[in-house]
């Protein structure tokens, strides 16, 4: 490491990243090290969370939220469960409606591709209070959607006052349960402050409408990493697999499909980090309500800290959900790690060394 | 990978052998993309007509799609409420949350792409961590540390939190890390300190970088909501989001307030818009890049 490299900037450096430093070192990490400890902490809210007032409590909101049964952790599991099933719908429709929307508008013979292509785009880059105000008028009892559906003889809920969960109609319609008088096994047992007919209640009617809303706004992101993709998909591999026989389905499945493994990857794992986050759709339109049902960790989090002036509870929410996002990437990461992946890594790491080698520096300054 | 060379892939083209694009092919195609496409504009269409409708007659004829009568009666209403102080705040707020990103953003991303300095690579590390916490986990955090600070209810609190974002400096250090060292050792050489390297050679010739970085911060801080909700409480301050989200706060479906929030949310949409119509391409860059930090 000479220090007649004309590279090393040490004051530069340092001045150029300062603002960065700051603003990060003030609004991010800062403001996570104070929440931790209010976390912890008996803070009212009122003065100073640092002054002598403010106590240690140790894990006791976690132990609220998690351990002892009432209603922070009844509400928290609420929450997580709302969450879960939302998740799990939102994700796969998403992921899907994206690829198919990305391989439609990539059909080579199609006329006004760039007109679609932005129309399916453009709601990603409206502002979610706008689209969550056109959707309420949408989905009101005497709304469009329901108008729609009554061309075809369906009487639509009354969308976002609908707290019945959509597990429930449906195990009601195939004659699974009495939705009215539940089976006393699922009811009267209760697990994690919730019974398990709860537990098992689906999303509510209210959610479903915004998992619909969600799912139409987002895939147009996703849209575009699919069509990068499909762009650099070589032509002639598609054609060797058709002079090989294979029709077009198999040639989607078996060619498109694991050239697309990695977006698909990343579209899912994006998905899952944004969908556990929601948090604007229930603020603008439905407070969590009807009967908790639309309630989100994210949600949840700040209507405790601030409603109810429960800030150590409201930071100790956050964390879980911090620590919940966290584990479900990391654990993804590593059940779906590709082997491909894995080498074409490997590949570009050592490639990059070499371009770093090629204008002879020095190789301590190297970071792989 | 770079976005240019993703522009630049050639497309796939010609029809391969025995690929016949056959006429039911293209009939399901076109017929799935109408489908989609009605999916896709309805919505804005009825926002636009609703807008200019009267409120009996939006909650009567939700489906037509003609105004009877036209009325400029949300117009109007909307104009008497606060909504032009909120428009004018959230155009305030934008442009300063833009500029300060734009520049911080690439002044570290250069820096880091680039300087040499002890520290570096811890800085980096650091700065990918801090990329992985979801914003939305940072609401309450934010608030105690602005309510700590004695910002709270003021401008500096809407704006200063925005003004650096960890993305962006990940993606002008993409960038920079593409330009040939080349042209900066010439200046260097003809006695430029790095300062003025920086701003009078690498900065114009970061140009795509810098409009994709100015679209993102634009489109990102008009269309905020989270930071709003815990950075003030004064409706003097609120900004186009924080304000319309209030407007709805009878909850569920208050049925005579349509033609307004829809108008509402037509104004607020407009500028997104004029953005995104003339800067298209540099958006699918956006997304592109944005999506490789993942």
């Amino acid at each position: 490491m000479s220090s007649r490299d004309p590279q090393r900037q040490p004051v530069a450096g340092w001045l150029f990243i300062t603002p960065m430093l700051v603003v990060l070192g003030l609004f991010l990490a800062a403001p996570i090290v104070m929440a931790l400890w209010v976390s912890v902490s008996d803070w009212t809210g009122r003065g100073s969370p640092f002054s002598s007032e403010v106590s240690f409590v140790g894990a006791q909101h976690y132990r609220d939220l998690l351990a002892t049964d009432g209603l922070a952790r009844q509400d928290f599991m609420t929450s997580m469960r709302n969450t879960f099933y939302y998740v799990l719908g939102v994700v796969p429709a998403q992921t899907v409606l994206a690829l198919t929307l990305a391989v439609i508008v990539n059909q080579r013979f199609l006329r006004g591709r760039t007109f679609f292509r932005t129309a399916f785009y453009f709601p990603s880059v409206v502002s979610s209070v706008a689209i969550s105000l056109v959707f309420l008028f949408l989905f009101t009892g005497t709304g469009a959607v329901n108008q729609f559906l009554g061309l075809f003889g369906i009487s639509g809920p009354n969308w976002f006052a609908d707290s019945r969960g959509v597990l429930h109609v449906a195990g009601d319609a195939v004659g699974l349960w009495d939705a009215s008088a539940p089976p006393s096994g699922l009811a009267g047992t209760e697990v994690l402050s919730l019974s398990l007919w709860e537990w098992l209640a689906g999303p509510s009617v209210a959610l479903s409408a915004i998992m619909l809303q969600v799912v139409w706004t987002t895939a147009g992101t996703f849209m575009l990493m699919f069509l990068a993709a499909l762009q650099d998909l070589p032509a002639e591999v598609d054609e060797a697999a058709m002079v090989d026989g294979a029709n077009r389905w198999q040639r989607f499945m078996n060619v498109t499909v694991p050239h697309l493994r990695p977006t698909i990857l990343l579209v899912i794992t994006l998905g899952i980090i944004g969908t556990w986050q929601v948090f604007d759709q229930v603020y603008i339109m439905t407070d969590g309500g009807p009967a908790k049902t639309t309630l989100t960790p994210a949600y949840l989090s700040f209507q405790t800290a601030f409603e109810n002036i429960d800030f150590p509870k409201g930071a100790a929410i956050a964390f879980l959900l911090f620590a919940l996002i966290f584990v479900l990437t990391q654990l993804q990461r590593f059940l779906l790690r590709d082997r491909d992946e894995a080498r074409q890594r490997r590949a570009e790491r050592q490639q990059r060394r070499q371009r770093r080698h090629t204008p002879a520096r020095p190789t301590s300054e190297v970071s792989a | 990978m770079s976005t240019t060379t993703r522009t630049a892939a050639p497309k796939t083209s010609a029809p391969a052998v025995g690929e016949r694009d056959t006429s039911v092919k293209k009939v399901v195609v076109y017929a799935a993309l109408i489908a989609f496409a009605i999916i896709y504009i309805y919505p804005f269409v009825v926002q636009l007509v609703t807008a200019f409708k009267t409120n009996a007659d939006a909650v009567d004829h939700p489906l037509s799609l003609i105004p009877d009568p036209f009325s400029l009666d949300a117009w109007n209403r909307l104009l008497d409420t606060q909504f032009p102080l909120w428009f004018t705040n959230s155009f305030v707020v934008t442009i300063f949350v833009t500029v300060m990103r734009v520049l911080f953003c690439s002044m570290a991303g250069y820096a880091l792409a680039r300087l040499k300095f002890f520290g570096r690579d811890t800085v980096f590390l650091l700065l990918l961590a801090v990329m992985s916490v979801p914003g939305i986990v940072l609401l309450i955090p934010k608030f105690l540390v602005i309510n700590y600070l004695g910002i709270y209810n003021s401008y500096p609190a809407l704006i200063l939190p925005l003004a650096v974002d960890a993305a962006g400096v990940f993606i002008m250090k993409q960038f920079f890390e593409q330009i040939p060292p080349s042209i900066e050792e010439a200046a260097r050489i003809d006695g430029a300190g790095p300062f003025r390297t920086f701003w009078s050679v690498v900065l114009p010739m970061a140009r795509p970088a810098l409009i994709t970085l100015t679209i993102l911060s634009f489109q990102g801080s008009w269309n905020e909501l989270g930071h709003f909700i815990i950075a003030t409480n004064d409706s003097d301050l609120y900004t186009l989001t924080r304000g319309l989200a209030s407007l709805t706060s009878g909850g569920l479906g208050s049925g005579n307030q349509f033609p307004i929030t829809m108008m509402a949310g037509l104004l607020m949409t407009i500028p997104s818009a004029i953005v995104f119509i003339f800067f298209q391409r540099y958006f699918t860059q956006g997304a592109n890049a944005g999506a490789e930090k993942g």
